[in-house]
């Protein structure tokens, strides 16, 4: 369990970061809360050359009112995401999902930037995120753009996130305080969800997300267009798995994969209704 | 009033590991210490074309590369005598793996860094073999060979003595195949060890469970006498059998350290040790229950498939302790078992708690579910029906145990009573009939298991030190138990020496002359016993001297326990306290000190039982399935330190639940390991576990002076087959009749949508 060598700078700004980034090519990774990368690193799995910390970038840990959405520092920790009395206020269905990462040593070091940025399908906030149509926001040495979230996951921990680019914040609109909900079906309380499903509602419309369900975090948008052309609840969550290519492992098949999207959509939105 | 039977704390032994101030083997300095690495075969089953160390032994720090044809050291072979002579383990593979895991090399260099780095440089090239990895495969005709030359895969093989004609007169007889999953027994620490000479002694530090085992094994390895070995034990960070067996990557440490003239060090890795430490259970069983429609059990007969690993390790010798133990609780006329054995291409099998035992009780209290489902009688009802008489002990089974003690209906009516049975088996009713998505499932396990069972007997000596403290020797291994603290309550108790000043030392042959360490719950009954008996011989020589001290006969002294003072009978003014007779032992006794040492010897293991209840809701739309309450009454004699005994209970209940819903070994068809870290391989957490309800029961052994039993193991014997039943309960409505361990979401789910709807009766 010991990683192969690498170069190790730590960044005290977003652009101490980007500049790093860009000096020393595609070999170098990013260091936010180590929660995926770093046990990757000890099993060898993966092996930058050069990792740039930034953990300790602190003006990018914050959670504003940004008038019509609110805007989430990428290195804000989960454990500060669920307690935020702001997003539990104009945004509670993230806060209620941050709550559900993990264990708490987990969300105490993981950072939302990071769990979006290693692009994880089996991750709990990236569902949410996509299911919120939020807006990722990329910084890079030659300026700032910004994407969808349904844009952003590309494939199997893929992102349109290019080498040189750093996330910076993730924008997510007022979805309010309450009609949401997270079903997360696991065996032990700290592993990944085997499915997942969020609810939220936006402008008075259900979205619903799903976790672990393919390659990318998905939206269902079948069960969300069935909702709105008055289907029940019952009717439409039987639309959960439809287009989904979920994995096989040794926790579940596709077929129990796909039951299970059905059965945990249905409570979501019995819960959020 | 004895301070026997109350809550002493563990003072003196968890402040140290609460602190930091713990001493595991990796943690310890060894000056001049080079560090090896081992490169582990990424192969389950294939030949040795070539090994290329050449960029390996060119790197940074890099002391040596060796490999097994290198090593002069001889392999060990199995002590079952039944095995083919052919199924040998060198040390490191020399022309053949067997395994993903196995060792191919060795990579030594001056720091742990640059030996892992090496490590990867070395190129094995495979040709690969057919790979076994199903037991049940491995006994078909021509199945691939792990050793072509030996013919077979099969390791022993003990056959049925019945015929057709066994289950004659039955009026039902119930049948079932039941796995026994591959577990891991995954200790906190893994292992780690270091190796050295002086003075052409061997100097070994060793994460065991014993050391005066390991030095047995080492000088057999070695061709050395047991005096020119010294092998150290400091803390052990959990075992639980799996620090019992014989490693070759702790014993060829001593060999690099002769060819390199310097200390050896290694620690594993959390993979390394999925996948070297052996492995438990591992067996299928194909059961037949016959009997009465009143409920009366006839005849039971259980074959036994025991997956050994790729090498004869104790998984040669785990099957017939499954025999041994097979008709449990239950007054059986007719019970037969056969044992077969076999290789397959996965990590060894050893002891893993309870080693034998659980295997035997998850079948019969599987298939005691299974016939009273069959005749329509409560589960409990059956077993009462069966249970062998309080009256009936000694009681010899039809497998040749002899039970010492036991009351095996006061245990299941106290567990009925304290989990209201009655009223959970209303509440199931309700919820069925309201159609709830959450069902519930109560799940019974009366069990009997053997503790000490080779009844090895154990060394003890205490010492009486000037202030009038005492210094205990035991030749027991404590890894997390609290020995220090039972065996210091034993002493205090028979000398009167206060607890707080009696030290207790194990884990060095130099200090300890001989033991057989621990394991099979053996050591309070076998170890506490001896300090016992050390005490009491100690106590007998204190009255010697006391009596020319005060100028007595030695046969008029008395002790006074609650004062700790000697006095002539009558006379309690005029005494001697142990600090007078330490001082006058420093110039009256041979050695100037007042000391015993004692052998006990039990003649033979004693046998704990007791009754689990688990409590389950299952969901009927996903599968899931939540343990929301699990009681236990296990009766394991006289009970020392009932706050050690729930610590035993407790953890043994976690490692039966996580066998009956999490945990399980799993490999692909190549033979590559799916589990080897705690994401993929799911040791429950104290997140999935409610409180446990325990209840008292204390029927003494008349085999030792404690009247106690071994409580290490029972546990997880009477938790697994408890939580299993329960979940099966949940759904005994729906005509499901058996899912095998573990009972994951999905198989629930399986079972719910699918109910294979059998008859089993014929």
């Amino acid at each position: 369990m010991i990683p192969a060598a690498f170069e190790y700078v730590r960044a005290g700004s977003a652009d101490e970061a980007i500049a790093a980034i860009a000096e020393h090519g595609e070999d170098a990774k990013f260091l936010a809360g180590g929660m995926s990368l770093l046990p990757l690193m000890k099993l060898r799995l993966a092996t930058p050359t050069v990792l740039v910390d930034v953990a300790r970038v602190r003006d990018l840990s914050y959670i504003t009112d940004a008038g019509d959405h609110i805007a989430i520092g990428a290195l804000t920790r989960h454990r500060d995401v669920e307690t935020s009395t702001l997003l539990a206020q104009e945004c509670g269905v993230v806060a209620s999902v941050a709550a559900q990462v993990g264990d708490n040593q987990v969300r105490h070091r993981g950072t939302i930037g990071g769990s979006v940025a290693h692009g994880d399908a089996a991750s709990d906030l990236p569902a949410a995120l996509v299911a919120l149509d939020a807006t990722f926001v990329l910084r890079s040495g030659s300026g700032e753009r910004t994407i969808g979230a349904s844009d952003f996951f590309t494939g199997f921990l893929e992102t349109a996130l290019n080498a040189d680019e750093l996330l910076t914040e993730i924008r997510v609109p007022k979805a309010g305080a309450s009609g949401f909900n997270f079903q997360k079906f696991n065996r032990r309380a700290q592993d990944w969800a085997i499915v997942g499903a969020v609810v939220a509602t936006v402008d008075g419309a259900k979205r619903v997300g799903l976790v672990n369900m393919g390659n990318t975090p998905l939206r269902a948008t079948a069960v969300e267009a069935a909702l709105a052309s008055g289907a029940s609840i019952a009717d439409a969550a039987l639309s959960a798995a439809d287009g989904c290519e979920p994995p096989t492992d040794l926790n579940a098949s596709v077929e129990y994969r796909e039951h299970l999207a059905r059965v945990l959509v249905r409570r979501a939105l019995e819960a959020s209704a | 009033m004895s301070i026997l039977g109350t809550r002493v704390l563990r003072a003196a032994e968890d402040p140290r590991f609460l602190t930091g101030g713990d001493r595991y083997i990796d943690n310890l300095a060894l000056p001049g210490a080079a560090h090896v690495v081992y490169v582990y075969s990424t192969v389950a089953h294939a030949t040795i074309v070539s090994i290329d160390t050449s960029e390996a032994v060119r790197m940074p720090g890099v002391i040596g590369v060796h490999l097994g044809a290198d090593i002069e050291l001889g392999p060990k072979r199995s002590s079952n005598p039944r095995v083919p002579a052919a199924f040998v383990q060198p040390l490191m593979a020399i022309d053949t793996v067997r395994f993903v895991g196995e060792l191919v090399g060795a990579v030594i260099a001056e720091t742990k860094t640059q030996a892992v780095d090496a490590a990867e440089a070395v190129i094995v090239e495979y040709e690969n073999l057919p790979v076994i990895v199903d037991m049940e495969v491995a006994l078909t005709q021509g199945a691939p060979l792990l050793f072509p030359e030996a013919e077979t895969n099969v390791a022993v093989h003990a056959k049925f003595r019945s015929g057709d004609e066994f289950f004659d007169g039955c009026e039902v007889v119930v049948r079932e195949r039941i796995e026994n999953q591959r577990v891991a027994v995954a200790p906190m620490e893994p292992r780690a060890a270091a190796a050295w000479w002086e003075n052409g002694r061997l100097e070994q530090w060793a994460c065991t469970q014993g050391v005066h085992g390991t030095r047995n094994s080492l000088a057999k390895i070695y061709g050395l006498t047991h005096e020119e070995i010294h092998v150290v034990t400091p803390d052990v960070g959990g075992g639980f059998g799996g620090k019992s067996g014989d490693y070759p990557e702790e014993a060829m440490l001593g060999w690099f350290a002769r060819k390199h003239d310097r200390p050896m060090r290694w620690a594993e890795t959390r993979t390394q040790s999925m996948q070297g430490l052996f492995h438990g259970r591992a067996q299928v069983q194909y059961c037949e229950l016959g009997g009465k429609r009143d409920g009366t059990i006839e005849a039971y007969r259980i074959k036994i498939i025991q997956d050994v690993g790729a090498y004869p390790h104790d998984g040669v010798f785990l099957p017939y302790l499954t025999r041994l133990m097979a008709s449990g609780v239950y007054a059986i006329d007719r019970v037969d078992c056969e044992v077969i054995a076999t290789l397959t291409n996965t990590t060894p099998i050893g002891a893993y708690r309870g080693a034998g035992r659980p295997e035997a009780t998850a079948a019969i209290e599987r298939m005691v579910d299974r016939f009273s489902a069959e005749i329509a009688l409560d589960g409990a009802e059956v077993r009462r029906r069966n249970f062998i008489a309080p009256d009936a002990f000694p009681y010899t089974t039809k497998t040749k145990a002899t039970y010492d003690s036991g009351d095996y209906e006061g245990a299941l009516d106290k567990a009925l009573a304290a989990a209201g049975y009655e009223e959970l088996r209303e509440e199931q009713q309700q919820r069925r009939e309201r159609g709830a998505t959450k069902l519930l499932g109560i799940g019974l396990s009366s069990y009997v298991e053997i503790t000490n069972g080779d009844g090895s007997g154990e060394y003890s000596s205490i010492e009486i030190t000037n202030d009038g403290g005492a210094i205990v020797h035991t030749g027991t291994s404590p890894h997390g138990q609290g020995h220090y603290t039972a065996f210091a309550m034993i002493a205090a108790d028979r000398t009167g020496i206060p607890f707080e000043k009696i030290e207790v030392r194990h884990g060095d042959t130099d200090v300890v002359p001989r033991g057989n360490g621990t394991g099979g719950s053996r050591s309070l009954q076998a170890g506490g016993s001896a300090v016992w008996r050390s005490s009491d011989a100690l106590v007998e020589e204190a009255k010697r001297l006391a009596a020319s001290m005060l100028e007595a006969n030695p046969d008029d002294l008395v002790l006074d326990i609650d004062r700790g003072v000697f006095h002539v009978n009558g006379t309690p003014a005029l005494s001697r306290s142990w600090a007078d007779l330490a001082l006058a032992a420093s110039t009256q006794l041979d050695g100037g000190i007042l000391r015993a040492a004692q052998d006990f010897e039990e003649t033979a293991g004693s046998f704990p039982f007791g009754t689990h209840i688990a409590v389950v809701e299952v969901d009927t739309e996903t599968g899931g399935v939540q343990l929301v309450r699990h009681i236990a009454c296990d009766d394991a004699g006289t009970i020392v330190n009932p706050m050690l005994f729930d610590g035993q209970v407790h953890g043994g209940i976690a490692s039966g639940v996580g066998q009956a819903l999490f945990e399980h070994f799993q490999y692909d068809e190549n033979g590559n390991p799916l589990t080897s870290n705690f994401l993929d391989y799911l040791f429950p957490s104290a997140a999935e576990f409610p409180s446990f309800e325990r209840v008292v029961q204390e029927t003494p052994s008349p085999l030792n002076p404690l009247g106690a039993k071994g409580i290490g193991e029972a546990g997880t014997i009477g938790a697994t087959p408890a939580v299993q039943n329960a979940v099966i309960d949940a759904l005994a409505h729906l005509g499901v009749r058996h899912i095998d361990m573990p009972c994951t979401p999905e198989r629930v789910w399986q079972a719910i949508t699918l109910p294979v709807l059998r008859s089993g009766g014929e």
